[in-house]
């Protein structure tokens, strides 16, 4: 088999097929994924650090091995990591001020994992500090662009390993998804991105925002690859009390490919006002495909689907303010060069070190959570959680998978919405009762709007991954979205 | 529903020092944020139990074995004032 | 009017672990700073906690033995507080309120003995019992503050009592009591000294039945006997300023110990907000009935049950079968010295007697007494055999107590070496039989028995010293029935 294009653009299964037969090796991979960033990211800024040197030790190690016989599926693949998970010894600033400088001393248990099966650490990709927005727009080290228009937003929180990998500056990457952070910077990218159920993949070593929501999980560039990854890093951890401890199945070797007969329930509050025609009809199209293939689809209401958006901005952030509060200036991070007394150092460094949405969302977590506040607006949250869990829950029973847009609209303008928090918030509303519900969630390419990528929501049940990434491997291979390219790279 | 008192108190519980002008401006905002919460209040939600665990499981332990420690190096690390193996902050009068 | 004191304890104990509450470093009292920590109780960024099961163990244990009510479900929360020593900037621990039951609940522990005027039992309730973690320390240096972070995130488990306490003596009877069975049940080491027993108070008066005065809390109380000091303090406090018409102002107050007061430490008028709410970094915490079987039957003798049967095992008297089993190391004390010496009244007697005035006097514990158990049966062997006189062996203990050495080497020292020189011993074995035609004449018509009484008499001649094999083989040859 002739070497297509640049292997920055294989997948990770082309690559290993690649390795397989002798016709590039991991070096060569990584190379050209190296050339790529320094080609790139100095448009795009998808990157907060690349280690190239460590990248192609690695790789040099994987030569002649990956891809054989007894190599790990993911052996000799780069792969990025969202800057929120912790890597020993190199930088892990979760995109804060904060953090500068902070070299964890432990690997978080996705990167244990991602080193056992053999990838190929690149580096550390932008996001939204704290992963506190839906833009990227919120990193204390300037935003990230879309590969598909530089002028506009690649999403967020995520969205410099979304970025990334649409653009070959990463055939993989792993993100964090609290209320949208993972899918709606995939959609706005173009590629495939997917919330596990909370509970499936390890938390331990992602910086928290919000411990009872956060879940890391891939970016790939087509359903194969993303579970290809889900299966490298999915699974119960000791450190981690809230990992699930169910069996991970093949995910990849198990995709069919067959929806025959799957009821699919398109959610009917998640076609209402706010979301921009081209994405309903693209989206409504993509039912369309589905179906079909064979699926039955039929519309579900989730009438308490709206609240989500309020009783989200209450839980997350009341969490977060008791995560960031260690942000203080003493055993780590940013510590102010003036104070004298320990308020003082605290409230200082915090100033100092915290951006605009990192101390709005603070204020508005420690405010939920103050006396005299808690019983009306978190407890009256959580009951809100509470009830759209169970909606989740009972159409699911009538339902294998929901269906519904990932964001109201493409990718946004730069600037288009950060002087707006409430407007800022709306993007992730059909994001956020996903993660309320701890289910999995989707985003798979599903066509353009204006030259922009469009994408597609599945939302399966707790621990259902195999059933969501098998829909959307059938739509994907019943439709040319994923192969699209940003029109950037043609001109790299 | 905001007010200028709240905002101080919240700050202050928060260990965030402001500026007058963050003040008016967080104000504003976490007012407007909250306003569209007001829908959560028309709600009949009395016989609903807060989700305040993510998730069914329960009884999460390990065993009561010793595993190796950080190095004091390690430790001390990323802290941006150390001295002699310890933590250093400005001086703390006991009980405050 | 003769005002009532109101006393009710927060006391802190140190769960007897080999790892953390929620990482697997050592707990270990006096390592270099900084050196037993992990990323979880640095409290770094992306680090999660996990339950210790053994401190689970021993929290229920503690609820047993305190006739709490066990909750079946109960939770971790996050009591957020910003202070240097606590890394997170928030403690994991289990707070109750509205349907959030803590570890336990409803509970008891009978004090006995009760000083003036008081009833001589009774039973103090208990609030609640319940988890959490420790802080690291803070020590202060010259301009700035220093912390070590090797107590951070230590076992802790919270007993509060019901503020039934009438007393500072009957508060440090309380503590005193609560310590013994803690230590019994295997929960604590329970010593105050290295703050693995640690007590805050709150002390109210008010009028006799009447309704609760304002309290003050009383922290920083190191030792039993500052606890009871503080507390006296504070109670004459509160009556003086009471009877100059003045109010208690509800307020912390610090013990200082050299100082002998207690002063208020001033805390902000903001009022601490700790923001609680459930860690969704835990699970939440469920007992069974087969889990309670179990911590029933792991649970080791308790005092009232070692009391009992020291009382009718080896027929000791009541008051000597309580002051062995005041402590589960002196009760430990005592079964090991019966390993080496087997005379449960003997090791009994000179345990109460001799080795307690002293430790009393030096105000020592038996943990902390320079003497082993097998070295106090060394000595009783000597007595027993006459090597060492009863005056002889008081001395000899004295000194063992004083400087750890061994009957053996102080007898060795001190001259006290024993008299095997036959010529010697045959002239003080004639004088006694000179001296005691009675029993020699019932050895003579064979009554065996009359020769230890002859063998006790060399050894009084000798001060102990002569060598009692010796002087019996010399008796018997000249007193061999013709
Ligand atoms: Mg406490
Ligand atoms: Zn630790």
């Amino acid at each position: 088999m002739a070497v297509p294009r640049s292997l920055a653009d294989c997948t990770a299964a082309e690559l290993r097929r690649l390795y397989a037969s002798g016709e590039a090796s991991p070096s060569e991979a990584v190379r050209a994924v190296l050339d790529r960033i320094a080609a790139l990211d100095p448009t795009l800024h998808a990157y907060l650090y690349v280690d190239r040197d460590a990248a192609l030790r690695e790789a040099r190690s994987w030569d002649g091995r990956a891809g054989r016989e007894g190599a790990p599926p993911l052996a000799g693949i780069p792969i990025a990591l969202k800057d929120n998970i912790c890597t020993r010894g190199w930088p892990t600033t979760a995109g804060s001020r904060m953090l500068d400088g902070f070299r964890p001393p432990y690997d978080a248990t996705v990167t244990v994992r991602l080193r056992e099966a053999g990838t190929i650490l690149l580096g550390k990709t932008n996001c939204d500090e704290f992963a506190f927005g839906s833009s990227t727009e919120n990193s204390g080290y300037g935003p990230t662009r879309n590969p598909w228009d530089p002028m506009r937003v690649p999403g967020g929180s995520s969205g410099g390993s979304a970025a990334a990998v649409a653009a070959g500056e990463a055939t993989l990457a792993l993100g964090s998804d609290t209320g949208g952070s993972i899918r709606e910077p995939g959609a706005f990218c173009g590629v495939v991105a997917l919330k596990p159920t909370y509970g499936r993949v390890s938390r331990y070593g992602l910086i928290a925002f919000a411990s009872s929501l956060d879940q890391i999980g891939p970016f790939a560039r087509d359903v194969r690859d993303a579970a290809l990854l889900l299966g490298a890093i999915a699974g119960g951890d000791p450190a981690d009390s809230t990992s699930g401890p169910q069996p991970v199945p093949a995910y990849a070797d198990s995709l069919t490919g067959e929806v025959r007969g799957l009821r699919i329930g398109i959610v009917k509050e998640f076609f209402g006002e706010g979301l921009a025609p081209g994405v309903a009809e693209s989206v409504r199209a993509a039912a369309g495909v589905l179906a079909g293939l064979g699926a039955v689809c039929d519309e579900v209401s989730l009438p308490h689907a709206v609240y989500a958006l309020p009783a989200y901005y209450i839980i997350a952030p009341a969490e977060a303010s008791s995560n960031l509060a260690r942000y203080a200036g003493v055993q780590y991070g940013h510590r102010t060069a003036h104070a004298d007394d320990l308020y003082t150092l605290y409230a200082r460094s915090r100033r100092e070190g915290f951006g605009a949405e990192v101390k709005r969302r603070i204020m508005l977590g420690t405010f939920a959570l103050s006396s005299g506040y808690y019983d009306a607006y978190y407890l009256r949250a959580q009951r809100v959680r509470s009830v759209i869990r169970r909606e989740f829950t009972q159409a699911l029973e009538r339902f294998d998978l929901l269906l519904g847009p990932v964001a109201p609209t493409p990718a946004f303008l730069l600037g288009e919405k950060i002087e707006d928090p409430l407007q800022m918030y709306l993007s992730d509303i059909y994001t956020i009762p996903v993660n309320l519900a701890g289910l999995p969630g989707i985003s798979v390419p599903c066509g353009f709007v204006n030259g922009l990528p469009v994408g597609l929501q599945l939302i399966g049940r707790a621990f259902g991954e195999a059933t969501v990434l098998d829909a959307a491997f059938a739509y994907e291979q019943a439709t040319p979205h994923h192969t699209a390219r940003p029109s950037l790279l043609t001109r790299a | 529903m905001i007010d200028d008192r709240i905002v101080a108190h919240v700050a202050r519980l928060s260990r965030l020092e402001l500026t007058d002008d963050e003040r008016e401006r967080f104000r504003a905002q976490l007012g407007s944020i909250l306003e569209h919460f007001q829908s959560l209040l028309a709600l009949d939600l009395a016989a609903e139990t807060p989700a305040e665990h993510a998730s069914a499981i329960t009884n999460v332990l390990r065993d009561d074995t010793v595993r190796p420690c950080l190095t004091l190096d390690e430790a001390l690390a990323n802290a941006p004032v150390a001295e002699d193996g310890l933590f250093v902050v400005p001086p703390v009068i006991e009980g405050e | 009017m003769t005002l009532e004191t109101v006393i009710g304890l927060e006391v802190h104990v140190q769960l007897e672990t080999a790892s953390k509450m929620f990482c697997g470093c050592a707990v270990e009292f006096g390592a270099a700073p900084n050196t037993r920590t992990c990323p979880v109780c640095l409290g770094l960024p992306g680090s999660l906690p996990v339950l210790n099961r053994r401190a689970v163990e021993l929290g229920l244990r503690t609820a047993v033995v305190l006739a709490c009510r066990i909750h079946p479900e109960s939770e971790f929360h996050r009591k957020n507080y910003y202070y240097p020593d606590l890394p997170k900037n928030y403690q994991i621990s289990q707070y109750q309120y509205a349907g959030h039951p803590p570890l336990a609940t409803g509970g008891r522990l009978q004090i006995e003995g009760v000083p003036a005027g008081g009833e001589t039992a009774r039973a103090i309730g208990i609030r609640r019992v319940h988890l959490e973690e420790d802080t690291g320390k803070l020590l202060h240096a010259e301009g700035r503050s220093l912390v070590d972070y090797n107590r951070s995130g230590t076992p802790l488990m919270e007993v509060v009592t019901e503020p039934d306490l009438r007393s500072p003596e009957e508060a440090r009877l309380f503590l005193t009591q609560l310590r013994a069975v803690l230590q019994y049940a295997g929960v604590t080491s329970g010593r105050m000294e290295e703050g693995t027993l640690r007590c805050d108070a709150n002390l109210s008066l008010r009028a006799p039945g009447g309704p609760h005065g304002t309290r003050a809390e009383v922290k920083n109380m190191n030792s039993l006997r500052s606890v009871e000091r503080a507390l006296r303090f504070e109670e004459a406090r509160q009556r003086e300023q009471l009877a100059r018409g003045e109010a208690v102002v509800q307020e912390t107050r610090h013990w200082d110990e050299q100082r002998g007061v207690t002063f208020s430490s001033r805390e902000k008028e903001e009022a601490q907000d700790y923001r609680y709410f459930p860690e969704p970094d835990l699970v939440p915490l469920v007992v069974d009935d087969a889990w309670l079987v179990q911590v029933r039957t792991g649970l080791p003798e308790l005092p009232d049950a070692k009391r009992r049967r020291y009382a009718e095992a080896f027929a000791l008297p009541e008051h000597e079968a309580r002051l062995l089993t005041a402590t589960r190391p002196m009760a430990e004390f005592f079964e090991a010295t019966l390993r080496g010496f087997n005379q449960p009244k003997i090791v009994a007697n000179w345990l109460v007697g001799d080795v307690a005035a002293y430790l009393n006097s030096a105000g020592q514990e038996i943990e902390d007494a320079r003497i082993t158990p097998a070295a106090l049966a060394e000595m009783l062997g000597l007595l027993d055999r006459g090597t060492l006189s009863g005056r002889l062996a008081k001395e000899v203990l004295e000194e063992m107590l004083r400087t750890g050495r061994t009957a053996a080497e102080i007898v060795k020292e001190r001259g006290l070496v024993q008299i095997s020189d036959e010529a010697a011993l045959t002239a003080m074995v004639d004088g006694v039989i000179a001296e005691h035609p009675g029993p020699v004449g019932d050895v003579r018509a064979g009554k065996d028995k009359a020769v230890a009484f002859l063998v006790g008499q060399v050894m009084k001649r000798s001060r102990g010293r002569a060598n009692p094999e010796v002087v019996n083989r010399l008796l018997r040859e000249r007193l061999a029935p013709r």
